[in-house]
């Protein structure tokens, strides 16, 4: 295991960038260059990190950057993995940092056939649950019940009629060397993942959990807090898929039924894109995380042989 | 020695990849460029071709690939037509900007709808304003020749701009006829391996390439693609002129002029209508009549001051076009007719051969008779003339 107080003083990922405060991309981007160090190649499609990573002729990048489009992350680090081999550099990490929006949604093809032709290559998903860049719009990441600025609190329908897509199990399905899901509220777990898939060969994929204060309407100063409910609430699940075997991380309290003994109620008062919610709404996501939680317990038992 | 083979012209184009030395092909099927993709698979699968080969699940992602591939410096290819190169579209406007030298080329195919598979140019047309270096080829011999030119011409550090050499659907990708493969050792004096000095993703020198980029900067970036095409119009002369000399094929450049000495009226055409249009022209010539021919190479960058040249001294100009932009005329006419602004000389768009249907022998004589009625009557009857198409009086 790994831990913040192992890593090197020196940003890969420098400071002066224009993150919003308490963007939870910019904490895991920060850390995980740290982790990756100079031998690395990052690449970033049309996202939030793209915009305040750097504008010409200013960058906050100090390893190879590249950006082409929004929708091609998996396929463009794949090639410049291919290319660097022909180059003599085989040894060199190519890292694709994509938000949600750019892998569930419109970068899913590439993702696909990049994970089917187990490129080897490191994918990191930082969810924050919306296309946060265009100004929150709805993604398939998005939560039920949340309000994004194509989910509006209107007067008959009242944010996101969908349940979250499941990113990382759509992975696990490609049979992928290395699967995780993680969040920065848990940095330990977070690096020592980092490090595994920074290691390994093959397709690896790690779903970041990643608030966005201005897009979730949180204070700046939540950004922790608010994802460590998440986990202690079961909407999100930390857990990781190696060699064919899933095993969960990190386990929420549960109570002496067994069941998840933080109600998702005090997840979403923390956070203003939950605030119209009636209380039919709470209980439709209470039942839908149940169900989640029981199903991730079943997969880790089906993957645990 | 020298090899002389009976292939197609979608083999010429993947053994010209080989011969290049290609470094990185990213592969997608799709009628009626598939077999390219499908020799290039052999020529990987028996190990006489030394590229990372990348067979990616759209042309959406193998154009992806391919400009990351050429922004990690190493020499790319990819290959495509019609909706794949529709599909492509998006990400055709990347390499230009950022100087990647990259070599595609496109069997040019109708776009749907209707769906077709035939040899239509409504599929490269709408991709002309993207930066891309764009020829057309008359024969198979020019597609392998033009794919080692294309290297060599692209990754001029005078012009580091994408190559697109495109040739038509059936008539050329899936027509055999003899090609010559010159020695790997002299295509290798003629096309040294890529160095990537100017854009490369390695760590021991960092770089970033596609960097998000505020209105005080883009213009700039505009104004020196703009100048990396000019100055292609003399690199390409320069290599052609080289090439000839080593290999003896001569192609002329930009265009090629065939009987404009004398004539009063000329038509100018792209790929392969040329070599009915050779015929024509000779036919006529022995009549008596002074009509030429302009093998209108290039398309981009487009080639003004030659064809002003050649409108000085004729009468009258037609131009064929294999496409049409609706209510504007057939692209390559539009184009010339631009260039020659100022010049009162009648020029003539011709429609023909859309969708893939032949172009025959007798539609190509009535453009030149027309076009010459044109210059002796020092007006054209109708600007925008449509050949063989039911009901429609040409």
């Amino acid at each position: 295991m790994i831990t913040i107080h192992d890593l090197p003083k020196e940003n890969l990922f420098t400071g002066g960038h224009t993150a919003c405060p308490g963007c939870g991309a910019a904490i895991l981007v920060r850390n995980a260059m740290k982790v990756f160090g100079k031998n690395t190649v990052v690449y970033t499609p049309a996202n939030c990190l793209l915009v305040f990573g750097g504008t010409y002729p200013y960058v906050s990048w100090k390893v190879p950057y590249h950006h082409v489009a929004f929708e091609n992350t998996a396929v463009c680090s794949a090639g410049i993995k291919r290319a660097l081999k022909k180059t003599g550099r085989e040894d060199t990490l190519v890292v694709g940092f994509a938000g949600d929006g750019g892998t569930a949604d419109i970068g899913m093809q590439a993702l696909s056939g990049a994970a089917e032709r187990n490129e080897d290559i490191l994918y990191i998903m930082y969810d924050n649950e919306a296309y946060m860049n265009t100004g929150i719009q709805r993604s398939g990441s998005t939560p039920y019940g949340a309000w994004t600025t194509t989910t509006p609190a209107g007067k008959v329908i009242k944010g996101k009629e969908r349940f979250k897509k499941d990113v990382p199990q759509i992975m696990i399905a490609h049979n992928v060397p290395y699967v995780a899901t993680a969040s920065i509220a848990y940095p330990n777990d977070l690096l020592t993942k980092l490090e595994k898939a920074k290691n390994m060969k093959g397709f690896r994929y790690i779903q970041v959990y990643a608030t966005c204060p201005t897009g979730w309407r949180v204070p700046p100063e939540k950004t922790v807090e608010v994802a460590k409910k998440a986990v202690e609430t079961g909407m999100w699940t930390i857990y990781e898929y190696e060699n064919g075997k899933m095993k969960i991380n990190i386990k929420p309290k549960l109570d002496e039924n067994g069941n998840l003994a933080v109600p998702v109620r005090e997840y979403l008062k923390m956070q203003g894109r939950f605030r119209h919610m009636t209380e039919e709404q709470i209980e439709t996501l209470q039942n839908w995380v149940n169900e989640k939680w029981k199903r991730d317990l079943a997969l880790e038992r089906a993957l645990s042989e | 020695m020298v090899e002389r083979r009976l292939v197609s012209g979608n083999y010429a184009a993947a053994y010209g990849a080989l011969r290049a030395r290609v470094q990185f092909v990213a592969a997608y099927p799709i009628t009626p460029q598939t077999f390219i993709v499908e020799h290039i698979s052999e020529f990987v699968n028996d190990g006489i071709m030394d590229a990372e080969f990348m067979r990616v699940e759209s042309e959406h992602s193998a154009i992806s690939a391919t400009v990351s591939a050429e922004a990690t410096g190493a020499r790319s290819f990819t290959a495509t037509a019609s909706q794949g190169l529709a599909l492509m579209h998006e990400i055709l406007a990347i390499p230009a900007p950022l100087r990647l030298p990259i070599v595609m080329p496109v069997v040019n195919r109708t776009v749907a709808a209707p769906i077709g598979i035939w040899a239509e140019y409504n599929d490269v047309m709408p991709q002309r304003d993207l930066g891309w270096m764009m020829m057309f080829v008359e024969d198979n011999q020019e597609v392998f020749d033009m794919i080692i030119q294309g290297y060599r011409i692209a990754e001029d550090k005078r012009v580091l701009l994408p190559f697109m050499p495109n040739l038509d659907a059936f008539i050329l990708s899936h027509t055999y006829e003899p090609v010559e493969f010159p020695d790997q050792e002299d295509i290798d004096d003629f096309l040294p391996p890529y160095k990537a000095e100017h854009a490369h993703l390695w760590p021991d020198d960092p770089m970033a390439i596609g960097v998000f980029t505020p209105p005080e900067y883009i213009q700039e970036f505009r104004y020196q693609t703009e100048q990396a095409m000019q100055a292609a119009k003399k690199v390409i002369k320069e290599v052609n002129d080289e090439f000839a000399k080593k290999f003896g094929r001569d192609y002329h450049g930009l265009i090629e002029e065939f009987m404009t000495d004398d004539a009063e009226a000329v038509l100018i055409t792209l790929g392969t209508v040329t070599s009915t249009a050779r015929k024509v022209v000779m036919d006529m010539r022995k009549e008596g009549k002074k009509v030429g021919l302009v093998k209108l190479r290039f398309l981009r960058p487009f080639p003004k001051d030659e064809l002003r040249k050649i409108a000085e001294k004729v009468d009258a100009i037609g131009v064929y076009d294999k496409s049409i932009s609706y209510s504007a005329g057939g692209p390559a006419f539009v184009e010339v007719r631009n260039a020659l602004y100022g010049m009162e000389k009648p020029v003539i768009g011709y429609l023909a051969g859309l969708g893939g249907r032949d172009v025959r022998y007798s539609d190509v004589r009535l453009m030149f008779e027309k076009t010459l009625e044109a210059a002796k009557s020092g007006k054209a009857e109708k600007e925008l003339v449509w050949i063989g198409t039911r009901g429609v009086q040409p």
